[in-house]
């Protein structure tokens, strides 16, 4: 066989691959459409209105009467402000509880820790469970119970949080070294000197470092679960969205997407410090 | 050689200590600083437990009855009679993935180039492009489908346009940082042999920087599979209408059916992208289905 011909049944091959996929993807493609009534015609039609809508949550704003106009925008800012500072706590009250709880789950899920096989599987199924139901959904099994508020908001963001905290800790559970553990049990440690000085030093920072990440993510969270009511911001922006106070959304939105890239760049900044330069050098 | 224990004196220790005092413990400020922290966010954490009120009868009258009513009435799961209407919403809900999470690709690819550094030499351009696609993601996939349902109505259509949003963001993100990290040589190469702007792209750029972008694509649309399933709770279509109206009208056991469906559904596109990407890209990364990654 020359190289021309076996380059060629080369080429030919991988046409036939490539087609083969371009025709699943197709049908992947029009069963999509189908299923969606996905229609372009729709879409564009919505385009207009979509950017009406968008330019309707911002009121005019002149520039001679600047400080007025932005004041007469924020008229509700005193109520939003506090709304805002409700959904931060709920979102850090999550946090912690759910790190708390997460954290103490994630030594039963970590192969390595946990005493038995089945306490291991057991609690990994709970934990897959805590994290695959959205928060969103955990806020309405919770409002069944709690009634409409930010206590219903907050637990369910917690549950979601043991959920990922307890997986993403037990695998750095699993990863730790078990010579500085030798280390303190041969000159005579107990178990809780054991646990104090060989086990948190190797897991805190890694420990620290998703926290915070978590942290941003539950900032998000607690601005939508008061989409079905569990409190928090969200809670008047879909109000003002219902009600067709455009403006109002428009003064929320801003004020959201300030608090959520704030967030973001302070929770970066300390998990690029000292704590996260370790966490992050695996 | 062995270090006989009982042979280290008191003085001994005594003057271990001077030389290294932070072997022995911590400094004064450090100490400080470490008590400062946990006692902030200790006092913190009491606080918020008293505002929302966790310390109160309430707070125990509502665990019981989240116990006896909620979780006692989702098992066992029942409303099977209406698994073709799950099943037709569940797969239009895969349908709002793939076609929002397709559409998002086709309007990141383009301005993805403009996004990378090395691509374009507009510096302003480059770095608006930058914060537009952070704009666009900064805001949760349920903001803009409330947002679009008001605009173009309750569907499916309002949920598609909400993924595409917010992954046009994502994958001008994802795309540019995948071109940033591409070898120059290549390019320069097909510069070197007379080809222009377009040939340098096809055959320098893109054989370089597509598997990146497909084992990207195909991870968003397995996270996506999971956003659609709870838009349909502000109205934008998909199996989370019907997810909200069975909680809303304390159908638990059908919502627990639906929930499991759910979590089948998603368990089965996870597993499907992941061979998916193996077999087209060799793809191996281990990536467990978290929620919300990125």
């Amino acid at each position: 066989v020359t190289f021309e011909e076996q380059y060629a049944a080369y080429r030919r091959q991988k046409r036939w691959y490539a087609a083969g996929f371009f025709i699943v993807f197709l049908a992947c493609l029009a069963a999509a459409w189908v299923t969606a009534r996905f229609d372009p015609l729709v879409l564009l039609n919505g385009l207009p209105r979509t950017t009406e809508f968008l330019v309707k949550l911002v009121p005019p704003i002149g520039m001679s009467t600047f400080g007025a106009d932005v004041r007469e925008w924020y008229w509700d800012g005193a109520k939003w402000m506090d709304s805002l500072l409700s959904t931060l706590l709920m979102a850090y009250l999550a946090t912690v509880l759910g790190t708390a709880i997460g954290g103490f789950l994630s030594f039963f899920a970590a192969r390595n820790l946990a005493q038995h096989y089945v306490v291991y599987w057991v609690t990994r199924r709970v934990l897959e469970v805590a994290r695959t139901v959205p928060d969103i959904v955990w806020a309405l099994l919770f409002i069944i119970a709690f009634g409409i508020g930010p206590l219903a908001g907050i637990l369910a963001i917690t549950v979601h949080t043991i959920g990922a905290q307890g997986k993403l800790f037990a695998e750095v559970n699993e990863n730790i070294s078990p010579l500085p553990i030798d280390g303190v049990r041969a000159s005579g440690g107990t178990w809780f000197q054991v646990m104090r000085f060989a086990v948190l030093p190797q897991v805190l920072p890694n420990y620290m470092s998703y926290t915070f990440w978590r942290m941003e993510l539950n900032v998000r969270s607690a601005t939508i679960v008061g989409f079905v009511g569990a409190g928090g911001i969200g809670h008047d922006l879909f109000t003002s969205v219902q009600l067709l106070y455009f403006a109002d959304a428009g003064a929320i939105l801003l004020i959201v997407v300030a608090t959520v890239m704030l967030i973001d760049m302070l929770s970066e900044q300390f998990r690029h410090s000292a704590i996260g330069k370790a966490a992050f050098a695996r | 050689m062995s270090i006989r224990v009982e042979a280290i004196t008191e003085s001994e220790i005594a003057a271990a200590r001077q030389r290294l005092p932070r072997a022995f413990s911590a400094t004064p400020t450090e100490r400080l600083r470490f008590w400062a922290f946990w006692g902030l966010n200790g006092a913190l954490t009491l606080y918020c437990l008293v505002r929302f009120g966790f310390l109160s009868g309430d707070f125990l009258h509502g665990m019981g009855k989240f116990a006896s009513v909620v979780v006692a009435q989702l098992f066992p799961p029942a409303g099977w009679a209406h698994m073709p209407e799950f099943l037709k919403a569940m797969g239009e809900t895969i349908a709002m993935a793939f076609l929002g999470t397709l559409l998002g690709a086709v309007c990141a690819l383009p301005l993805s180039f403009l996004a990378s550094r090395n691509m374009t030499r507009a510096r302003p351009v480059q770095f608006g492009t930058r914060r537009f696609a952070d704009l666009l993601r900064a805001f949760d996939y349920l903001i803009w489908a409330l947002i679009f349902v008001r605009a173009v109505g309750l569907g499916p259509l309002a949920g598609i346009m909400a993924i595409a949003i917010v992954e046009t963001g994502t994958f001008i993100k994802l795309y540019s940082e995948a071109i940033e990290n591409l070898d120059r040589k290549q390019v320069d190469g097909i510069a070197a042999a007379g080809g222009n702007a377009l040939q340098r792209v096809r055959f320098g750029v893109l054989p370089q920087v597509l598997p990146m972008m497909l084992s990207n694509t195909l991870y968003m649309f397995e996270h996506n599979v999971r956003s659609a399933s709870i838009l349909g709770i502000v109205g934008a279509g998909g199996i989370g209408f019907l997810l909200a109206d069975r909680l809303r009208a304390y159908a638990l056991q059908e919502a627990c059916t639906i929930i499991i469906l759910v979590i089948v559904a998603v368990y089965a596109i996870d597993w499907l992208s992941k061979v998916l990407r193996e077999r087209l890209i060799g793809d191996h990364r281990r990536r467990e289905p978290v929620d919300d990654a990125v």
